[in-house]
Parts: structure tokens; C-alpha cells; sequence
């Protein structure tokens, strides 16, 4: 399968990114370079083969880790609003979204 | 004209009663001040990974046991991409096509009859944070964000179209929350938005078997909320569909001030979340022994307790329901009840007075200040006749403030029931005596005044006289002459 111009346009609307013409169209011949490579690898037969959820369980036991319920955070929030471009009362603030 | 017949099915969202957030170390609170609860990882700060937090995990694990549902031995984590203030990553981490659990019912007995809901699937998802647009608490042009609940952990339950109205949702809804509270998986809280809820309606013919249009119904975050505005909705789509129209495929907000539901967007121009599998997370595997040492951890639930109550005390429904909702009220009935109270008396108590005084004192029925033995021990003081009901639930009010026993406030404060006949004889005779003019009109045949005596010596006793004792004297001194 390859990918019209449509289709990335939608998908740059989706991941809000804002494509000149020129790039839209380089964005176009390189996701369907990525395309042709994924139409090999389904040329090979999976039959029977376990998917492997992640790269990392090729090289090693991938159990997920789980922690304990327990709080080990402490109140960052004047360091965590250092960077934030306006904050009011302890809020972030943001240009105004309505759905 | 063909009646409509609903067709119903509820995405519920549970959290979790964990200290600490899903992916993180950060308090779950909702009272402290905005964004004192967050950190790298539920601000969504560049190379911040999530850590699953295994009491979350425990507690989806138990939730989907209540409800009957197979708990996988593997689940996958995925990323629901989309873009909002409130979801600093851009994504919100949940499960996608491997949920941790499918395939449970909830069964109850409704007032119609026994109720059966299916369940499709749980599970577990972090929540987002809150965004204050304009207005009287938000800021001028600008949202502003709280990220306190960022990633707080949530179990998603989805049933299937199985209700068939706004009232049966409404009491799926409860009971799930109930069976929820009791196997300890949530606190519960409405208020807090412990639970919410969006509805999926569709309607058909009566009786046909072909689904309608669906339309999403969001917001819908009481018990009451949700009943009004599925009844709303069903109103709606069957005044769209009686009058030959077409229901649109959309996702509406039900809007509190106005009572109705208001299109938010249509299915066309849905979200696509693009779902791939997160990829900071291997599959999260769940042992057979794990899932074997939760299931042993699950209480009696309501639904059985409530039929074991019903039969082997003969309760009420209504009752039943009541005491069986919360194991720690059951415990308290049946505490009363094997102190030597008849069980009658004893629910009568615990959902009269008792629930009331808690309900004041915002107490959790363990947290009572009157146990279950002295409870027993007021009210056989009622039947023995030393103390009436009304003077009962005073001295329960004392026993309350007080920790005292009902015997001793019963002595202290004198508040026996006088049935002394000399003691009350002479308070007969002084009442008698005082209003000549009220006995010449008894004796004149006007037998109405006879309450006026009674009052008469209710009043000079503190009302602690014994009626029946009071009656049989008046009506001897009054006929004397």
C-alpha cells in the first residue's frame, strides 16, 4: 500500500503539525519509503511465531516491573512552574480551548 | 404507532483506592492546592517512564472478579494519542486490544425482578487532569490546568447493550458501585467523582432485534444525572424517530442547568486516537496464584448478602438492601441481632436512628460511638416497657455524645417510665382538682376534654408517665363524683 498526499495531510492535522507544500511532499516520500520496507518484512512467514511485544525481551527476561503504592513525590510545584509560560494561583495556563 | 424500545450500554470509570498515582509516586488527593501533586512523569516531561503500581493492578484484578470476568494472563499497555490541556503527554496510557479482563456479568435483583447485565471487558487506564475554562473561576481567555489527578488510576468497565432503560441504568450504576465499594477496589465517592459514566443509547422498535443509531451521552456523574439524561435522551431520539427522522451518529453532553443533552461532535468528526502499543511498558503478566490469592480475598458480596439476610432473617427488601450494601453495616445487624434483638427491631434501628446519627456525624457505621451490644441493650429496655420509643431515642442521642451506658442514663436522668400508681394517683388527682371547669364540662358529656387531663399529666411527668396507666386512673377519677 502507499500513502496519497491526503492521507498525510490528515495525519498532520491529527499530530497538529503544520506542513509547508514542499515538506508535505518530502513527509510523503519518505513514509512510504517506510511503507515499502514494512511490505517485506509481511512477505515473511510469522505462522506460529509468538509477536514479540518488545525488542528488549530478545535480549533479556521483559517482565513488567510493578512498585509499591507507596508516595515518594514531595511537592516540586514552583519547579515544575519554573519553565511554564503563565501560571495563575498555581494553575498552568493555556490559550483557551472549548470543545 | 410502534412503541420505542432503549437500548443501553455504560462505559463506567472507576478510581482506584490506591495512595498513589497509576504510573507514578505522587499522592492521589483531591483537596490539596492545584498541581502540588505532580512530578515529570504525570506532566508529561520529556524522559519520564512509568512504573506500574502494583496495588492498582490488585485492585482491577479484584474488581474483575467481583464481576465474574476472566482475568488474562497477559495484558498490554497502549497510547491513545490526542491532543487536550489536560493531557500534558499528548497521550493517555490505557489498554486497547488486550484489556486485563472480558466477558463478566452483574446480576441483582431489581424492582421489576432479577436484573442481568454482561460485561465486555476492564481495564485499567490513568486518568487526565482538570481544565477551569473561562468564567467564575477561570481566568480571562485562557484554561487552566490542574494536573493533581493526572494519572491517577482508573479501571474501565464497558457492559454490553444489555438495559433497557434510563431507571435500570441508573440502579446497574449503583449496584456496581456498591459491589465496587465492598470488595475495597474504589472509596466511592460521587461527590469526589470517585465514578463516572457515559451511555451509549440507541433506540428500536419494541420488539425488533436490529440495533439503532447509537449516540454517546457524556458527563452523566450521579445516579439521578444519569437516570434524567438517558430519559432526556430517549425522549429525544423518539420524538426525532416518530416524526420520520434520522438520529445522528454524535457524542452529546448532558448539561445540568438545562436538564437536556447538547450535541459536543459527531462520529464523522471523531477522534482518531491512533492506537499503538506503549512502548515504555512490556505486557503486564498476571500469575494464576496471584489471581487464586486475590480471588480468596473477595468478601461476600452485597448481592449475597443482601439474599442471605432477606432469607435467614426475613427482612424487609428494602431493609435488606439497606443493611447489605456495606459489609460493615451487615456485621453491625448481625452484632445487634446475636446480642438478643429481634432482627426486625434491629434493622428498624440501624436504618432509622442510627443511619441518621451517622449521617449527621459523617461516621462510617464502624466508626459508631454506640456498639452494636449497647444498641441491643436500649432497645430491650423499650420492650421491658421501662423506657418508651420516644424517650429510646433520646437516650440514643446520649449514648451517642456521651459513650455511656443506656442503663445508666436511664437512672441518672430519671427517665423511666413512671408507672408508680400512687405517684401517678396523686398527679391524676392534682390535675383534676386544678380545673374544675374542664370536669364539669367532662361530666357533661363532653368526653373530648378527657385528652386534655392526659396532657395535663404528660406535662407535669416530663412525659415519662405510662399512658395506659394514666388512662385507667383519669378515667376512675373522673367518674368518680
Amino acid at each position: 500500500m502507499s500513502l496519497t498526499p491526503a492521507d498525510v495531510s490528515r495525519i498532520a492535522h491529527l499530530a497538529r503539525l503544520e506542513l509547508s507544500p514542499a515538506e508535505s511532499d518530502a513527509m510523503l516520500g519518505q513514509l512510504n519509503g517506510f511503507f515499502r520496507i514494512v511490505e517485506q518484512m509481511s512477505a515473511v512467514d510469522t505462522r506460529g511465531v509468538e509477536p514479540l511485544y518488545t525488542p528488549l525481551a530478545a535480549v533479556q527476561p521483559a517482565a513488567l516491573r510493578l512498585r509499591d503504592d507507596g508516595v515518594t513525590e514531595a511537592d516540586q510545584r514552583s519547579a515544575n512552574q519554573a519553565s511554564a509560560p503563565a501560571v495563575e494561583d498555581g494553575l498552568f495556563l493555556v490559550p483557551k480551548v472549548i470543545e | 404507532m410502534v412503541p420505542w424500545e432503549p437500548v443501553i450500554g455504560l462505559e463506567v470509570h472507576v478510581q482506584l483506592a490506591t495512595r498513589t498515582k497509576l504510573f507514578c509516586g505522587c499522592e492521589v488527593s483531591s483537596a490539596d492546592a492545584p498541581n502540588s501533586r505532580v512530578c515529570p512523569v504525570c506532566l508529561g516531561l520529556p524522559g519520564a517512564l512509568p512504573v506500574l503500581n502494583a496495588r492498582a493492578v490488585d485492585l482491577a484484578i479484584l474488581s474483575a472478579l467481583a464481576l465474574g470476568c476472566t482475568v488474562h494472563r497477559r495484558s498490554v499497555f497502549a497510547r491513545k494519542n490526542y491532543f487536550y490541556p489536560d493531557l500534558p503527554k499528548g497521550y493517555q496510557i490505557t489498554q486497547h486490544d488486550r484489556p486485563l479482563a472480558t466477558g463478566g456479568v452483574l446480576e441483582w435483583m431489581g424492582a421489576g425482578g432479577p436484573r442481568r447485565v454482561r460485561i465486555a471487558r476492564l481495564h485499567l487506564e490513568e486518568d487526565a487532569g482538570k481544565s477551569r475554562h473561562e468564567g467564575p473561576e477561570g481566568p480571562e481567555g485562557r484554561t487552566a490546568v490542574d494536573f493533581n489527578r493526572s494519572g491517577a488510576p482508573l479501571a474501565e468497565i464497558v457492559t454490553e447493550a444489555d438495559l433497557d432503560g434510563a431507571a435500570a441504568a441508573a440502579d446497574f450504576f449503583e449496584r456496581l458501585r456498591e459491589l465496587l465499594v465492598a470488595v475495597g477496589a474504589t472509596q466511592g465517592s460521587m461527590e469526589e467523582g470517585h465514578l463516572r459514566c457515559d451511555a451509549n443509547v440507541s433506540l428500536r422498535p419494541a420488539g425488533s432485534d436490529v440495533l439503532g443509531t447509537p449516540v454517546e451521552v457524556k458527563n452523566l456523574n450521579s445516579f439521578r444525572y444519569l437516570e434524567r439524561a438517558l430519559d432526556h435522551e430517549i425522549e429525544r431520539q423518539a420524538a426525532i424517530l416518530d416524526a420520520g427522522g434520522r438520529v445522528e451518529h454524535e457524542t452529546r453532553s448532558w448539561d445540568l442547568e438545562t436538564g437536556r443533552t447538547l450535541a459536543m461532535r459527531s462520529k464523522e468528526e471523531a477522534h482518531d486516537y491512533r492506537f499503538f502499543r506503549e512502548p515504555d511498558l512490556p505486557p503486564l503478566d498476571v500469575t494464576a496464584e496471584r489471581v487464586a490469592a486475590l480471588r480468596a480475598r473477595l468478601p461476600e458480596l452485597p448481592e449475597a448478602r443482601r439474599a442471605r439476610l432477606a432469607a435467614s432473617f426475613g427482612l424487609p427488601e428494602a431493609a435488606a438492601r439497606q443493611i447489605s450494601g456495606d459489609a460493615a453495616a451487615a456485621a453491625y445487624f448481625e452484632a445487634v441481632v446475636s446480642a438478643g434483638l429481634a432482627p426486625r427491631q434491629a434493622a428498624n434501628w440501624i436504618t432509622g436512628e442510627i443511619a441518621r446519627l451517622l449521617k449527621e456525624a459523617r461516621l462510617t457505621i464502624d466508626e459508631a460511638p454506640v456498639s452494636p451490644c449497647a444498641l441491643a441493650r436500649l432497645v430491650r429496655q423499650v420492650e421491658a416497657g421501662t423506657i418508651s420509643h420516644g424517650m429510646a431515642k433520646e437516650v440514643l442521642e446520649r449514648m451517642w455524645r456521651t459513650g455511656d451506658d443506656p442503663e445508666a442514663i436511664v437512672a441518672s436522668e430519671g427517665l423511666a417510665r413512671i408507672a408508680d400508681e400512687d405517684h401517678l394517683g396523686a398527679i391524676v388527682r392534682q390535675a383534676v382538682n386544678a380545673n374544675p371547669k374542664a370536669v364539669a364540662q367532662y361530666r357533661g358529656g363532653k368526653t373530648l376534654v378527657f385528652g386534655f387531663f392526659v396532657g395535663q399529666v404528660m406535662k407535669a411527668t416530663g412525659g415519662k408517665a405510662d399512658p395506659a396507666i394514666v388512662n385507667r386512673l383519669l378515667a376512675r377519677e373522673l367518674e368518680k363524683a
